[in-house]
């Protein structure tokens, strides 16, 4: 080595500081991304809706009382988790293939924490999962569904905060299960927790031994709490255990899968 | 203002630090049976510009890795700038730019680069980096509708975003065409041309040498060569003349080869004779026309063999 003056002093640059924790412009490009791809728009943002048409739209339903609304305010709730499910879901879920693709690797090299990556994932997992809600809302507004206004508002909150569990469950299976077969697996999956946890059909229709098992399903727990303000809950604190149980459960197996994939990639 | 005050006004990379830009002591990697990275020990010092030399599987990946701070060493120490390397890349100290992958297909080139940007505390202007990777006008363009080449440039874009004191790149031009490999090493000496130290994997010796000052030849997880790249040239260079030569194996034949002009090294095996040499011509000449040999080959020296070669003097 000669001496550092025989070489031009680069420019000078401002001290280094840690970077931002969460990262807005990227939580910008993220959604942007989210929007843009379209099979996922469609599974998202119209197929609830399509759903919430066929099965919550019909005249009588309106006519009909389901607590403090009608039987369609009831359905679209329904729906309005199973779309909040969906998104979280398959949005947390999509960073399988990130690391298929080597973009958590190339992340790495970024000053951006491991742990910011998974929080910025689950944020817009969460944001695409109010979205989500926000259609179904909106399209069964404009369908005839029909509650008190602070109702609305109440059973749409539950029905996005519940969906927390989702984001989580999707990111445990985004860092589980390889590449493509996360999400192809997921789609039939959360088809059988819906039906199965009484978003599509309710639960008091199945046999007993069914409904035991329904009570045990985080899609039980969520539909149950964001129903909770329009019909009540017969048993609201087994919902409440059942959402807090699963999130912990797959927060807990997201962290365990992440730590091994951070320590190697 | 006196100098000393001066020097501490403008920080630059090389000043902030007195220790090597990296320092890899008895750095060891296995991987099941497998020992990747064996003992390893290199310092690197602030502004040169390294390659490390291998054929694949020679460990070089690896050891960019455990650089990097992707995978860990099961024994030894691993140093950037004095740094465990975690926190030179948090610091944004070091940037690296990877083989293949890292890259989203969705994203467009300039929203590559702005997401990149997002994650740093401060870095160059967008704009300015994929200027100088050539990449002004393929900025809207689809990721995955880019060349390999372009996908190329903008890992190396990426790379540029924190102006980093310390670039290490993984068979850069992997993938790119004579004319983007040209355009690459150009952007690449005007980056080292500010002082930056670069540290870069190559299996070609071409590459080696027309950028390095110093090459860093590695096989089997270890260095077997080490030093100016004038040096490491001469070593690994040459042709090699084979011949079958009934009686080879008499010692009085194979020193008579080696006082050739130009012979560098003289292999026998059974009737069969290798030459290494800087004068193909005359050590084909003498012995075809001196000796009883046949089916005369002459052929460049791979940088196989000389690794080979290289390895087998290394061993005790």
């Amino acid at each position: 080595m000669t001496t550092s003056a025989a070489v031009p002093a680069p420019a000078p640059t401002a001290p280094r500081r840690r970077p931002p924790f969460l990262p807005l412009p990227v939580l910008a490009l993220e959604l942007h991304r989210l929007l843009r791809n379209r099979r996922n728009v469609i599974f998202t943002m119209i197929m609830p809706s399509l759903l919430f048409l066929l099965f919550g739209s019909d005249g009588g339903y309106k006519t009909q009382s389901a607590g403090n609304g009608n039987v369609t305010a009831y359905i679209m709730v329904s729906l309005a988790v199973y779309a909040a499910m969906v998104a979280t879901t398959t949005t947390g879920a999509a960073v399988s293939l990130e690391r298929a693709a080597g973009w958590s690797r190339q992340l790495r090299l970024s000053p951006l924490r491991p742990v910011s990556y998974i929080v910025l994932k689950a944020a817009v997992a969460m944001v695409a999962g109010a979205l989500a809600v926000a259609v179904v809302l909106l399209v069964g507004y404009l369908r005839g569904a029909e509650m008190a206004p602070p109702l609305w508002l109440a059973c749409g909150v539950l029905a996005w905060a519940c969906s927390m569990v989702f984001a989580a469950f999707g990111l445990a299976m985004g860092y589980l299960l390889p590449g493509e077969s996360a999400m192809q697996l997921l789609g039939p999956l959360l088809g059988l927790l819906s039906f199965l946890g009484g978003l599509f059909v309710p639960i008091d229709t199945f046999g007993s031994v069914f409904a035991d098992i329904a009570r045990w399903t985080p899609t039980w727990g969520a539909g149950e709490l964001a129903r909770w303000p329009l019909v009540g809950s017969s048993d609201l604190l087994m919902a409440t255990a059942n959402i807090v149980g699963w999130t912990m459960l797959f927060v807990a197996l997201a962290a365990w899968r992440f730590r091994r994939d951070t320590d190697r990639v | 203002m006196n100098p000393t005050s001066l020097a501490a006004a403008v920080p630059s990379p090389l000043a902030a630090t007195t220790a090597p830009a990296i320092e890899l002591a008895s750095v060891t990697r296995h991987f099941g049976a497998v020992t990747a990275v064996d003992e390893l020990s290199l310092t690197v010092n602030p502004g040169e510009v390294v390659a490390l030399l291998g054929p694949n599987g020679a460990g070089k990946t690896t050891t960019i890795d455990l650089l990097l701070g992707l995978g860990r060493p099961d024994s030894g120490r691993v140093a950037i700038l004095g740094k465990p390397p975690a926190e030179a890349i948090a610091e944004g100290l070091v940037s690296a730019v990877m083989q293949t992958g890292g890259l989203l297909k969705d994203l467009s080139v300039a929203e590559t680069v702005r997401y990149v940007a997002a994650l740093h505390a401060s870095t160059v202007p967008v704009a300015e980096v994929l200027d100088r990777a050539g990449l002004t006008e393929r900025a809207n363009r689809r990721v995955g509708k880019c060349s390999g080449g372009e996908q190329q440039r903008l890992r190396f874009a990426l790379a540029l975003l924190p102006d980093p004191a310390l670039l290490v790149l993984d068979e850069p031009t992997t993938g790119m065409d004579v004319e983007g490999r040209r355009t690459f090493w150009a952007s690449m000496r005007e980056v080292a041309s500010r002082g930056r130290t670069i540290v870069f994997a190559t299996h070609y010796l071409t590459e080696a040498d027309e950028f390095a000052d110093r090459i860093v030849m590695l096989r089997a997880g270890r260095v077997v060569a080490d030093g100016g790249t004038e040096h490491i040239k001469a070593m690994v260079t040459g042709r090699m003349v084979r011949a079958t030569l009934p009686g080879a194996a008499d010692r009085a034949v194979a020193a008579a080869i080696y006082a050739v002009p130009g012979v560098r090294d003289v292999q026998v095996h059974g009737d069969s004779v290798t030459v290494v040499t800087d004068d193909a011509d005359g050590a084909a000449r003498y012995l075809l026309t001196r000796t009883a040999a046949r089916d005369l080959q002459v052929t460049s020296r791979s940088l196989d063999d000389a690794f080979v070669a290289l390895a087998t003097q290394e061993k005790p």
